[in-house]
């Protein structure tokens, strides 16, 4: 198993430049398309959403990573593993609140930001908004529903960049215990069958 | 380091924002309208473009003609961006260049087309950049380079 996650991490890594300003040219085009920094905001959200439902499948596969006991060991998993495997940084996981549910991921340097300095005129854009897309995205489909925004920003003028997340609820499905692999393979499944057909019908339109 | 699977989703996102964006009426998107998404992700990958060849030949001395340039383009460039050399070059008379690589950008291409023609532009060679996908996992990429 380990020999199998090794391979996969080697081969998987790519140019963190292309990436940074491929995110860049991104949320420059999203700019030039919406009129104000809140649609933006949104959009970014919406993306890393659709991202982070189709990531999880590659995370576990590739982790080989169970269930979580609690939502300690997840912020630990999303941290240590998820973070290391697609951006290459370790966040620290800090600020419980008392109850549990809720904790600080603090990222001393984000790779999205590498090049990256806000106008005057963009005040209220939250730059890497994608990633708390992706984070509420991947957890929805390990049945969590969590709240995730930006605290601090060093775009922003803070000294460190700090996501906050918080734990809703255990997003319960209706189907007889015991079959919830079952039915989360299917959906994915199905998404995939879904994706495929759209490139195909994409290809053959062209 | 980033991750190439979190690039791919990324970039599936970018597409598909882009042709919804485009998209003015709910039926079947026209050439017109499809070649206006194409000509944003292609402006889109030639920002990126641009960006890269400039940390790129920070170092590197001031190259001699058009073919030193394509074989840096070729070798250091592609292994950076596509993560491997270009398999093939072939060119005509310096004027058309064809390059064949091995890449998974599928019908996705307008993005990668924009990346290489930023870059050349950023070297002093403007160019028009089309690929096709002939045989699946393989791409071809055509550089026209404009005479001024």
């Amino acid at each position: 198993m380990s020999r199998q996650s090794n391979r996969a991490t080697d081969s998987k890594k790519m140019n963190s430049e292309l990436f940074t300003l491929t995110y860049g040219a991104l949320v420059t085009q999203l700019c030039k398309d919406y009129e104000n920094d809140e649609e933006v905001n949104k959009q970014l959200d919406k993306m890393g959403y659709n991202i982070g439902v189709r990531l999880i499948e590659d995370f576990l596969a590739r982790s080989s990573i169970g269930r979580c006991q609690d939502f300690r060991e997840t912020a630990d998993v999303i941290a240590k593993v998820a973070f290391k495997m697609y951006l290459g940084i370790t966040p620290s996981v800090t600020n419980w609140s008392p109850a549990g549910d809720e904790f600080s991921l603090i990222l001393e340097n984000n790779p999205l930001v590498d090049f990256v300095e806000l106008p005057d005129n963009h005040s209220t854009l939250i730059y890497s908004n994608l990633l708390c897309g992706i984070l509420r995205g991947a957890l929805e489909m390990v049945q969590m529903a969590v709240d995730v925004r930006f605290a601090q920003d060093t775009l922003r003028g803070d000294n460190v960049t700090e996501i906050r997340m918080r734990f809703i609820k255990r997003i319960e499905e209706n189907h007889p215990a015991g079959d919830k692999c079952g039915v989360l393979l299917n959906s994915h499944i199905f998404c995939t069958m879904k994706k495929i057909f759209n490139l195909v019908s994409r290809l053959v339109k062209h | 380091m980033a991750d190439e699977v979190l690039f791919e989703f990324l970039h599936m996102e970018i597409v598909s924002h882009v042709y919804k964006e485009q998209q003015t009426n709910k039926g079947e998107m026209d050439s017109k309208e499809r070649g206006q998404c194409i000509s944003v992700l292609e402006n889109m990958g030639f920002r990126v473009g641009q960006g890269i060849i400039e940390r790129l030949t920070r170092d590197s001395p001031s190259f001699k003609d058009e073919l030193d340039i394509m074989k840096f383009i070729c070798k250091d460039f592609w292994t950076k961006v596509f993560r491997r050399q270009v398999d093939n070059l072939r060119t005509n008379h310096q004027v058309n260049v064809l390059t064949e690589c091995d890449c998974s950008q599928k019908s996705y291409l307008a993005f990668s087309c924009g990346i290489v023609r930023g870059a050349l532009s950023n070297l002093g060679l403007e160019s028009v950049v089309t690929a096709e996908v002939s045989i699946m996992p393989s791409c071809k990429f055509q550089v026209v380079i404009q005479k001024l």
